[in-house]
């Protein structure tokens, strides 16, 4: 409360006497109203649960793709020269073919099988990079809270951002598009002459390419919305240190998006003009250079793995303090480690091209790619500082905050061996990259990411998910990942090459690990889908502040009225003074306040 | 301290009742004040064209990677652009950049016959622009067929065939300059000859619907402009239109002198 006007505060949950404001989510009509409602909103929280749900169907659409992955990789595929015995009596040769999943029962040759699996992984990899990862936290946990983390009525440019969701959408269904077709083999990279020779039907690597373009320019307004409003809409009192470190991390997030996706879309665009005019730019056959293509798509896909990882360290940054109960541990240098990210995002984008460019470059790079490491151990050590002797409450969040600390550093610690020349050589293009970036993106984005939800629902939706639940389907996903990924770092170090639908005998052991792994990842996640869905119809009613969190988003109703805020919020203290602050809401009931806190309770 | 409050909401036009409409508008309802969101839709635009400039550095980076693979290539197929158009083009683009500029200030200045003017002339300019691009640049080197009006006629020799009711006129061994499946080897200065015209394409149209997307925009103020949306204290869509078409302006000064002047 003592962020508030103080004659105002009364009125902001709703007391009675107060004009109340209805909860966003409230119906404005019959159905179709509704629907027409939400289909031409303006209001970033509407928009947020919209990309969320896109979001999470895609999610579970590329989550299939990779089981079925898993699944093919469960038994190696072998060509056997068999004897069949005819009606006739007579003995004659047939070949059969074992372990391949996705071949007709009398296939003769492994080919159609393979195809069938190089659409499969590049399927996964295109839908999880392009429409999951990448748009998944800012478009929908930011959109929802960066304005009222902000005090803030909406983003800067309302009608852009829904704009951006229908060119979000049109992507999609660009992608979708390209996938009923038959899909596309090229590898979620479109690396040249792959994107430009393979698969007679053109089309669908066409459509695949320009959901890839659209999507970017959904990224580049999405983000220059959020800088925009970061820049302008702060709360009156809230200075750029005062901002929750989500905020900070989005922005950072945004600024890469702004700068690096231009890159990404004048190459697709270059790309789309190769495959159906033939301009050579990119394809050898043409005259065109491959190694240019690879350097324009990791200009931008380098900056866009911090896109990707960015927004998820400020959700851990959020629930690691909420949930601690305790001010974040360094908060200026997490905040100049999150911009510092950013910054080195742009200059590493050579190391992804170790074996194809020359030795000075590659060592350049290589040097550079290791600057990454400091912001990034500073993040780690001040999240662990922070939990030192706070009053952790285990809650989902927590226990995902927990699990992605634990993850994030087996990916980025792994990161080491491949960033270096003399090790990468050995390593490139094996299991090891594979495991290497899930552990990252995976063990770290997609952990952060449902972590926030969890976080983030009661004030979403107003309701309480079920804890115990929630933890039994965290402790799943964290088992079922390392089971899944862990392994092929062993598999990769062996030598199991990235991309094959076969391998050798003495890898099958270690290849059904990992799908079995896969199995439980997907146990896991069903029981967050059943149970979030359930907490939707039949969980009980959240209160405005169930964490006992400082931002401001945990000062207004759960859910949040139309407006946010009935009245303009002025930001009085920093977003972790849990020491000095009594949070809004605060029960007795919840946890022990701190002596600071405590002594201005009472 | 302004407090806002909700039941501003959807109303950033609401007094006085009277007066143009420019002289009503407050702001939209999220910011608090008009200077403040006039500052943001700005700064957004700027951040909006940073992202231009960076499309656009990606095309001048292709340029260079295949000017340094390829010198011949470029070097005979840059003498098929004649530097005259260019510059016409180039003249009208910075000609149409100083009417924007002045439409801006005569918006400040509340002139507004002369803003509409300069508005119209700035999109006649553009116009010109893609006119001359088709007719004088494109056509000739896709097809053959020059302008009748087209000085460089004159230094080929005329086939006699014609097209379009004798408005066009065949040169032979010239056309066939096209991008990509369409480039004619027959009459090919060089084997990479093609990669040339891959960027000089790529990077021409994409200027010319950035041109063309100027246009719309600019037209889109100047049929607002009609109604009273903008005057002395509200002109942000006309300033921020001005900045797309300087952007617009300055990528055509750079993919000038590259593709025309150097050798």
């Amino acid at each position: 409360m003592t962020t508030l006007d103080p004659s105002k505060a009364a009125g902001l949950h709703g007391a009675a006497g107060h004009e109340h404001h209805g909860s966003y989510l409230e119906r404005k009509g019959s159905f179709w109203v509704t629907v027409w409602d939400w289909a031409t909103t303006v209001d970033h929280k509407k928009l947020g649960v919209m990309y969320m749900t896109a979001v999470l169907t895609l999610f579970f659409l590329g989550g299939l793709a990779a089981l079925a992955v898993r699944t093919e990789l469960f038994q190696p595929t072998r060509i056997a020269q068999v004897e069949v015995k005819n009606s006739d009596g007579t003995v004659s040769k047939a070949t059969k073919i074992t372990g391949q999943l996705f071949a007709a029962p009398d296939a003769t040759s492994v080919d159609k099988g393979n195809q069938i699996y190089n659409r499969l992984f590049t399927l996964h990899g295109a839908i999880m990079v392009f429409m999951v990862i990448v748009p998944g936290i800012p478009a929908s946990l930011g959109n929802f809270f960066l304005p009222i983390m902000l005090g803030a009525k909406d983003v800067a440019f309302p009608r852009l951002n829904l704009l951006s969701w229908y060119i979000y959408l049109t992507g999609s269904i660009f992608g979708v598009i390209s996938i009923i077709m038959g899909g596309v083999d090229t590898g979620w990279t479109f690396y040249t002459p792959y994107s430009t020779t393979t698969d007679a039907s053109y089309f669908r690597v066409v459509a695949m390419i320009l959901a890839a373009f659209i999507l970017g320019f959904s990224s580049i307004l999405t983000g220059l919305n959020f800088v925009v409003t970061v820049h302008k809409l702060r709360a009156p009192g809230m200075g750029w240190f005062d901002m929750p470190l989500f905020v900070w991390s989005t922005y950072s997030t945004a600024i890469i998006q702004v700068l690096a996706t231009p890159v990404i879309g004048i190459t697709l665009l270059l790309l789309v003009f190769e495959r159906v005019f033939r301009v050579g730019i990119f394809d050898p056959a043409l005259g065109g250079d491959p190694v240019l293509f690879q350097h324009f798509f990791w200009f931008y896909s380098h900056p866009v793995v911090y896109v990707m990882i960015l927004p998820a360290m400020g959700i851990i940054s959020e629930i690691i303090a909420v949930h601690s109960h305790k001010a974040i541990f360094g908060y200026r240098a997490m905040a100049y480690a999150t911009l510092g990210i950013a910054a080195v995002s742009f200059l590493v984008w050579g190391h992804h091209l170790f074996a194809s460019e020359g030795e000075l470059v590659a060592m350049v790079f290589s040097a550079l790619t290791f600057l990454v490491a400091i912001p990034t151990a500073v993040k780690v050590f001040n999240w662990v500082a922070t939990l030192y002797k706070g009053s952790i409450s285990l809650t989902t969040p927590m226990l995902y905050a927990l699990s992605f600390l634990f993850l994030f550093s087996i990916g980025g610690l792994t990161g080491l061996p491949l960033g270096t020349l003399a090790t990468d050589l050995h390593l490139h293009d094996s299991y090891f990259v594979v495991a290497h970036f899930h552990y990252v993106m995976m063990g770290g984005t997609i952990i952060a990411f449902v972590g926030g939800l969890h976080h983030w629902w009661p004030k979403m939706f107003g309701r309480m998910y079920n804890e115990l639940w929630g933890k039994v389907g965290c402790i799943l996903v964290f088992i079922g990942f390392n089971t899944t990924f862990f392994i092929q770092f062993i598999l990769g170090t062996q030598g199991m090459p990235r991309r094959y639908a076969s391998y050798v005998s003495e890898f099958t052991l270690m290849h059904q690990i990992s799908t079995v792994g896969s199995y439980i990842l997907l146990v896991g996640f069903l029981v967050h889908l059943f149970n979030f869905l359930h907490s939707l119809v039949l969980g009980p009613k959240a209160p405005p502040n169930p964490w006992g969190g400082l931002t401001l988003e945990w000062e207004t109703d759960s859910p949040p009225s139309e407006h946010n805020f009935d009245h303009e919020p002025i930001v009085k203290h920093g977003p972790y003074d849990y020491d000095r602050v009594v949070p809004p809401h605060w029960d007795p009931k919840d946890y022990p306040l701190p002596a600071g806190a405590a002594a201005r309770h009472h | 301290m302004t407090t806002l409050d909700v039941r501003q909401h959807g109303q950033p036009y609401d007094a006085p009742p009277s007066g143009p409409l420019w002289s009503r508008y407050k702001h939209a309802h999220h910011y608090r004040s008009a200077e403040e969101e006039f500052d943001a839709v700005k700064l957004g635009m700027w951040l909006f064209l940073a992202t231009e400039v960076l499309l656009f550095a990606g095309l001048f980076c292709a340029y260079a990677v295949f000017r340094m693979l390829y010198p011949q290539a470029f070097y005979n197929g840059s003498h098929y652009l004649d530097w005259k158009w260019g510059g016409f083009n180039t003249v009208i683009l910075l000609i149409s950049s100083y009417t924007m500029a002045m439409s801006i200030r005569n918006c400040q200045r509340g002139e507004f016959r002369r803003m509409r003017l300069n508005l119209a002339f700035t999109i006649f300019c553009g116009a010109l622009f893609v006119l001359i691009k088709l007719v004088f640049e494109y056509t000739p080197k896709w097809s053959g067929y020059f302008f009748v009006l087209d000085p460089a006629l004159h230094h080929y020799a005329d086939s006699g065939k014609t097209a379009l009711f004798g408005l066009f006129h065949y040169v032979d061994g010239y056309g066939g300059k096209r991008p990509g499946m369409w480039f004619n080897y027959a009459f090919a200065s060089d084997p990479y000859e093609p990669l040339w015209w891959g960027v000089y394409y790529s990077a021409t149209s994409i200027h010319a619907l950035h041109v063309l997307i100027g246009m719309t925009l600019i037209g889109r103020v100047l049929l607002r402009s009609f109604k009273g949306h903008y005057g002395p204290s509200h002109y942000t869509a006309v300033e921020i239109s001005g900045l797309y078409w300087h952007l617009v302006d300055l990528i055509w000064i750079f993919l000038f002198p590259l593709l025309y002047l150097i050798h």
